[in-house]
């Protein structure tokens, strides 16, 4: 119908807040935020047996200026934690976040003085995965449910998310 | 450990009283920090314990010498481990430090210095090595609680 609508006219019509979500979620650049043996698997996961790049996340990019989604593979220690905000601070928006793991997640197996019981304490966090560490396929889910996501939460119209966007501060120096 | 050892380890300390133990092949001889440098020289010197593997710090919690720090030496030509180990109080924490005999000394004593709170007078850098330079704490002493103390690590605000 749409195909034959094209042959036609030469155009189809959508809603642009529709289409933005659909470019937006089609080609999540990922942070690879690798600190311990998740990043691993998050390795695997772009390797060719399992193929992230089947739903556009192949770019890896070392600078967080050009990436979109952060995800946190491993523990985050008290001293990491500044770096892992500083970075996600340094992402444009819109950004997200998949925190992979156990311990990025809650802490894991560290319940102990120096590591945070879980990065949701200084960065929102989209999507949690489990698994210890997770498999390639888990964080493949998690992408496809970061993808529903930004498909629900639309680009255009004001959800509840971007009225939680934080301006970007020095971590050092914040305000009290 | 033979006599000629012993003989230049006891010359070496001095007045100072050495205790020589031995459990399942482990040599270990217990010094008083005084004694320490002068050991040690002598270890290195004409001893040829030329290889400093570890610096530890140990928490015995009790009342008199609460604090130890051993140090696992290894000589390349004899084929040979010992163990220096000095008792220090909770009063005066301080040891003096090797790290002019062995230069592989330092980062082991900043994680003593880090972990005990125990100060190595004579360290060229002693900063803390894993815990942030704010931190107020010394984890591995037996009295600080696992999780830690609540908020004396800030985080970035969310």
């Amino acid at each position: 119908m749409a195909l034959e609508a094209l042959q036609r006219d030469g155009f189809l019509t959508a809603r642009l807040d529709d289409v933005i979500s659909w470019a937006r979620k089609n080609s999540l650049w990922p942070m690879p935020m690798g600190i311990s043996c998740c990043a691993i698997e998050m390795m695997a996961t772009a390797s060719p047996r399992f193929d992230i790049a089947r739903f556009g996340s192949e770019v890896m990019r070392f600078t967080p200026r050009q990436c979109d989604v952060m995800i946190v593979a491993g523990t985050v220690t008290y001293k990491m934690a500044r770096v892992v905000r500083k970075i996600y601070d340094q992402m444009p928006d819109p950004k997200w976040v998949i925190s992979m793991g156990a311990c990025a997640s809650s802490g894991g197996m560290f319940r102990s003085y120096s590591v945070v019981q879980g990065i949701d304490q200084f960065v929102p966090v989209d999507v949690f995965v489990a698994g210890c560490p997770p498999r390639p396929e888990a964080l493949l889910h998690a992408l496809m449910a970061l993808q529903e996501k930004i498909t629900k939460e639309g680009a255009i119209r004001p959800s509840a998310r971007s009225a939680q966007i934080t301006i970007p501060e020095t971590v050092s120096g914040a305000p009290a | 450990m033979n006599d000629e050892m012993l003989g230049r380890i006891t010359a070496a300390a001095g007045e100072e009283p050495v205790e020589v133990t031995e459990f399942r092949g482990d040599t270990t001889v217990v010094l008083s920090p005084s004694a320490l440098l002068r050991v040690a020289e002598c270890m290195r010197s004409e001893l040829s314990f030329d290889l400093i593997i570890d610096v530890l710090g140990v928490d015995m919690y009790r009342p008199d010498k609460r604090y130890e720090v051993v140090y696992v030496l290894y000589s390349i030509s004899r084929k040979a481990y010992l163990q220096l180990k000095i008792r220090i109080d909770e009063e005066h924490p301080e040891v003096p430090s090797v790290t002019s005999i062995w230069p592989g000394a330092n980062w082991h004593e900043r994680e003593v210095y880090d972990m005990f709170g125990i100060t190595f007078t004579g360290h060229p850098d002693l900063r803390r090595l894993y815990m942030p330079e704010e931190f107020e704490y010394h984890p591995l002493r037996k009295d600080f609680p696992l999780m830690g103390v609540p908020d004396s690590l800030p985080l970035p605000r969310r």
